[in-house]
């Protein structure tokens, strides 16, 4: 068997057993990125030297009679906004080219732990503001599935990279959406774990009070085994939960029997594709004969889940970028005369368009006269949205609704009207505002060939649940395979 | 909610971004109807709701407040655009 077309759980369980070497399984990799990042395009930078000296040093440590961890030899892509010590992290933006990584973060410290393999940092929308990866300041990457359409966004590279198994892992991070919409369009497994059970540590901020980072993989075994890893409490991020991975993750054996699973009337409106609709609803009558209990439910204010996100996120955006002043790292304006100017001749070059927006955007529903109106509104709104998820999940166990509206779209399709591409967030943002726990899985294909992601979504520290039900629809019919 | 070209340019200002006029005018328009996407949160009556500040309900973790020497702090200076010795330098700030 072709080692790319092996699980990461295969790989670990073979490498540390010594069946195979992590050089063998990297050497695989690589081979498979020669073929088709020509065309992909899914990373910003590659790492072929250091994956292969690290695999050497995993095949070494295993000579000398150590135990290996949970990922030995396991190849992994990051996102391009986590910091791996000493490469480049971009965050695909021009005003952070040149950045080198002074320290690793929290998740990349115990990945290395666990022994994995780090083979390269994925294309992201600039800063991770996006839905098509099409804001990428670099290049665009492509849906492995077909080439002219988008890979979804923000972590567009890393869902590609795992698609076209140039990895079986990788991290991206979701402040709106942006692990579960790319796993949709790509047709791999995306979670976004519960706000504070993955340490922040190493991540560069976008919106705090929403960003997590979370595991892509291909099958749903490999995605717990991720999350279980980079799981869990660190000190150094001021809003990580005390619980433990494996108390999210308890829940994920057992039967479906029993499960209460609430189909949300807000998520199954006009506007989302048919085909979609149908497919979710096929994988919900799957779950219905493994002896799931389907009931109707609403969440009355997800209409105003969009807008409130659109003031939060830029909001905090506005906030966390202002670090980017072209005096400590990355792009500097030489001309400047002065301080003030220097700041502002390189944001106004270095970053994107759409960062700009959303920076005027939250900059201005902070200023004063408009904190209230805006600011303040939100997050009251928020409240509202966090509550309904409280009084739904009383009810039913799950929610199970379409991870976006469509499969995926056409590059250039939506890139001059940001208020389309914002809509293509509207299932997956409540999950961000409210905090909880919720994850993406391929449940078919359209005719045009393209996959179609199932969102279930659950209370905080669900995951295990969430899995559970994942892995016994991934049982009952496989997760459709890219071919080629 | 029309934006007009004064304010976004105030607003550039405060976020410290220097725009073109290409940039003022399309700002003006998409912000106008971001916007006005938003007009319907004002409907919703949220007098007696509290704002979300965590999701986690977290309450304060205190800890000792001790300084950990950061192990090769040349690795974050060697990204600095201009430095001098241990310090990053910028433009004259005091006349």
């Amino acid at each position: 068997m072709n080692h790319t077309e092996m699980t990461a759980v295969a790989i670990a369980d073979a490498v540390a057993s010594g069946k195979l070497s992590a050089v063998e399984v990297a050497k695989a990799h690589f081979e498979r990125v020669r073929a088709l990042e020509p065309k992909i395009k899914a990373f910003v930078t590659l790492l072929e030297e250091d994956a292969m000296k690290r695999a050497a040093a995993v095949d070494a440590k295993r000579a000398r009679g150590e135990k290996l961890g949970r990922l030995a030899g396991v190849p992994v892509a990051l996102k391009d906004n986590i910091l791996l010590e000493g490469v480049e992290t971009t965050c695909s933006s021009k005003i952070l080219k040149g950045y080198r990584a002074a320290y690793d973060a929290t998740v990349v410290e115990r990945m290395k732990a666990e022994d994995a393999v780090f083979i390269g940092k994925t294309n992201l929308d600039e800063f991770a503001m996006g839905s098509s990866t099409e804001n990428s300041a670099f290049f665009k990457t492509a849906n492995p599935w077909d080439t002219d359409r988008v890979p979804g966004g923000s972590s567009g590279g890393s869902a590609a990279a795992v698609a076209a198994r140039m990895a079986p892992l990788a991290l991206g991070s979701d402040t709106g959406g942006s692990i579960r919409q790319p796993a949709s369009f790509c047709g791999v497994v995306g979670l976004k774990p519960t706000y504070g059970l993955v340490s922040r540590f190493g991540l560069i901020a976008f919106a705090s009070s929403l960003d997590q980072i979370g595991p892509f993989a291909r099958t749903t075994e490999d995605a717990a085994l991720l999350l279980s890893v980079i799981g869990g409490h660190d000190a150094r991020d001021t809003t990580s939960s005390l619980k433990t991975p494996g108390e999210a993750l308890a829940g994920l054996k057992g039967q479906i029997k029993g499960l209460r699973i609430g189909l949300p009337k807000e998520y199954f409106i006009k506007g989302t594709d048919a085909e979609v609709e149908g497919a979710v609803l096929a994988a919900v009558e799957t779950l219905k004969k493994l002896g799931a209990v389907v009931k109707d439910v609403s969440l009355p204010h997800s209409s105003y889940a969009v807008g409130s996100y659109y003031i939060v996120a830029p909001s905090e955006a506005s906030s966390n970028l202002a670090r980017f002043d072209g005096i400590r790292y990355g792009l500097s304006s030489p001309e400047s005369k002065s301080l003030e100017e220097v700041y502002e001749a390189t944001r106004g070059a270095g970053f994107g368009p759409e960062v700009k927006r959303r920076i005027m955007l939250g900059t201005y529903a902070l200023s004063s006269g408009y904190y209230d109106a805006y600011y303040g509104k939100a997050q009251r709104v928020r409240t509202l949205i966090a509550r309904d998820f409280d009084d739904v999940f009383r009810e039913v166990d799950v929610l199970a609704t379409p991870t976006a509206p469509t499969a995926a779209f056409k590059f250039g399709e939506k890139v001059d009207d940001p208020l389309a591409m914002y809509l293509s967030d509207v299932f997956t943002i409540p999950s961000n505002m409210a905090g909880n726990a919720s994850i993406s899985i391929p449940c078919g294909l359209t005719r045009l060939g393209l996959p179609i992601g199932l969102q279930l979504i659950g209370p905080a520290f669900s995951e295990g649940t969430l899995l559970r039900a994942a892995g016994a629809l991934e049982n009952a019919s496989p997760f459709p395979k890219l071919n080629g | 909610m029309a934006i007009d070209e004064n304010e976004v340019r105030k607003i550039a200002k405060l976020a410290r971004l220097k725009l073109s006029p290409e940039e003022v005018r399309l700002y003006q328009g998409q912000l106008g109807k971001i916007l006005d996407s938003m007009v319907e949160l004002g409907r919703l009556d949220t007098s007696k709701v509290m704002p979300t500040t965590s999701v986690l309900g977290l309450s304060n973790v205190m800890r000792e407040d001790e300084p950990k020497p950061f192990a090769d702090p040349e690795k974050i200076l060697a990204n600095a655009p201009e430095r001098e010795g241990h310090y990053f330098k910028v433009r004259k700030v005091i006349e």
